[in-house]
């Protein structure tokens, strides 16, 4: 439902007769919605760019949203919705900003109530619903940006590989083991294997919250992997309510040594190679 | 056709396999191997593969017909220096490459033939003494 060019004119002209009127009621809406996380002459400015940029997309003609003449109006939007969705703002706070335009609106019609008026602000409200609508779309495309950001990020720092003793690398694994994760961490693991030439390999999971069939077998598959290429592994840091998940879904570990802690796995690697672990006593104990 | 090189080092026979293994290629590499195995009496084979980038499952298999077959000619085999690109192809194609032995890189891979020996040869003393004390008996 696109505006009559008249009607656009109409709307030019009221936001123009009570600009000072609207903006300011208009930022205060705005400013009781967002409970004072925003400075107020912060909003007062906001308010005041969107105004001019609605005023002038009407001015010109633009007969809906998304018309040429519009084009600034929604470069405002977007650049708004961005920065509310960085600043942690809810989508509802941030499209709030745009829709006490209409409360503001309604104020300053007053008690007009004829049919005309009423169709006029019927249509201008559709108006700026459209406006708040790609507000929204905005802040949602942000905030996928955002957290497709942080998974990249997350994905680059959590999987270390540490080498433990000679021969021995371990890989503490920390949080949910998802199929991309689980392809990082196994790449990283068999390469670091080749690059030290390690003939043993501890998998941690005591930073894994849960195992279910899905993480057991990507496991399972570094296990195998790292076996074809001649160097064997041990999982340690089995919880004992992850014991129980592993043996109620019937997760079968074969002949892969399992360990309860990363000191047992090491003792127990230590016990494979030529070394042994003796305690000696000191002088003083 | 292209041959892969077989090179006798003491009691070891070293493959490196530096070109594509196609089918016939990886053929003839295991007559060649069970030739020289009976030929110079070696009791190890060492295969390098860290030139590999691709291993099927016909290069698998051959393999593991290597390994079986120099076992019959009682030498060990071990397969050193797949790559992870390759374990994981392989992982992920379900080959776990049953009865062949892996090692890191060639030197690992002596140090294994090496331990295997010598448990053999601990074995074989122990035969002869045995014998030996049957002959005084």
């Amino acid at each position: 439902m696109a505006l009559s060019p008249d009607e656009s004119g109409r709307f030019a002209s009221l936001l123009d007769e009570h600009s000072e009127g609207l903006v300011a009621r208009w930022a205060a809406i705005v400013t009781t919605s967002l409970q004072g996380r925003l400075s107020p002459a912060e909003l007062q400015r906001q308010t005041k760019d969107l105004h001019k940029g609605f005023h002038q997309a009407l001015s010109a003609g633009a007969r809906d949203l998304t018309d040429e003449a519009a084009a600034e109006v929604r470069a405002q939007l977007s650049e708004l919705s961005s920065t509310r969705a960085r600043q942690g703002f809810s989508a509802t706070e941030t499209a709030i900003s745009v829709y006490a335009l209409k409360d503001a609106v309604l104020e300053v019609l007053g008690d007009q109530n004829d049919a005309a008026t009423l169709r006029d602000y019927v249509a201008f409200s559709a108006f700026v619903d459209r406006a708040a609508l790609f507000t929204f779309d905005s802040y949602v495309r942000v905030r996928e940006t955002l957290i497709a950001d942080q998974a990249e990020q997350l994905l680059e720092l959590s999987t270390p590989v540490v080498k433990l003793w000679e021969g021995v690398v371990a890989v503490p694994l920390v949080g949910t083991l998802d199929s991309a994760r689980a392809q990082v961490v196994m790449e990283r693991l068999l390469q670091t294997l080749v690059d030290t030439g390690s003939p043993y390999a501890i998998i941690d999971i005591t930073g894994v919250p849960a195992v279910d069939t899905q993480v057991a077998q990507h496991i399972l598959k570094t296990v195998v992997a790292a076996r074809l290429m001649g160097a064997d592994c041990i999982i340690s840091g089995i919880r004992p309510q992850i014991a129980q998940t592993i043996v109620a879904l019937g997760i079968e570990f074969g002949d892969i040594a399992t360990k309860a802690s990363l000191a047992d796995a090491l003792r127990y690697v230590l016990g494979q190679t030529s070394y042994k672990v003796v305690a000696t006593k000191r002088a003083g104990y | 056709m292209e041959r892969v090189p077989v090179l006798k080092i003491g009691d070891i026979l070293l493959v490196s396999i530096q070109i594509d293994m196609e089918d016939q290629v990886a053929l003839q590499l295991q007559e060649d191997l069970a030739e020289r195995i009976v030929a110079t009496g070696c009791h190890g084979v060492i295969i390098d593969i860290s030139a590999l980038d691709i291993v099927d499952s016909f290069v698998g298999r051959t393999l593991a017909t290597i390994a079986s077959v120099s076992r019959v000619l009682d030498a060990e085999t071990v397969v050193v220096g797949m790559r992870p690109a390759v374990a994981i192809t392989l992982v992920e194609l379900g080959l776990s490459l049953p009865g062949i032995r892996t090692a890191l890189n060639v030197e690992l891979g002596i140090e294994m033939l090496a331990r295997s020996r010598a448990a053999y040869d601990i074995e074989a003393e122990d035969d002869e003494a045995g014998s030996a004390a049957v002959a005084t008996s």
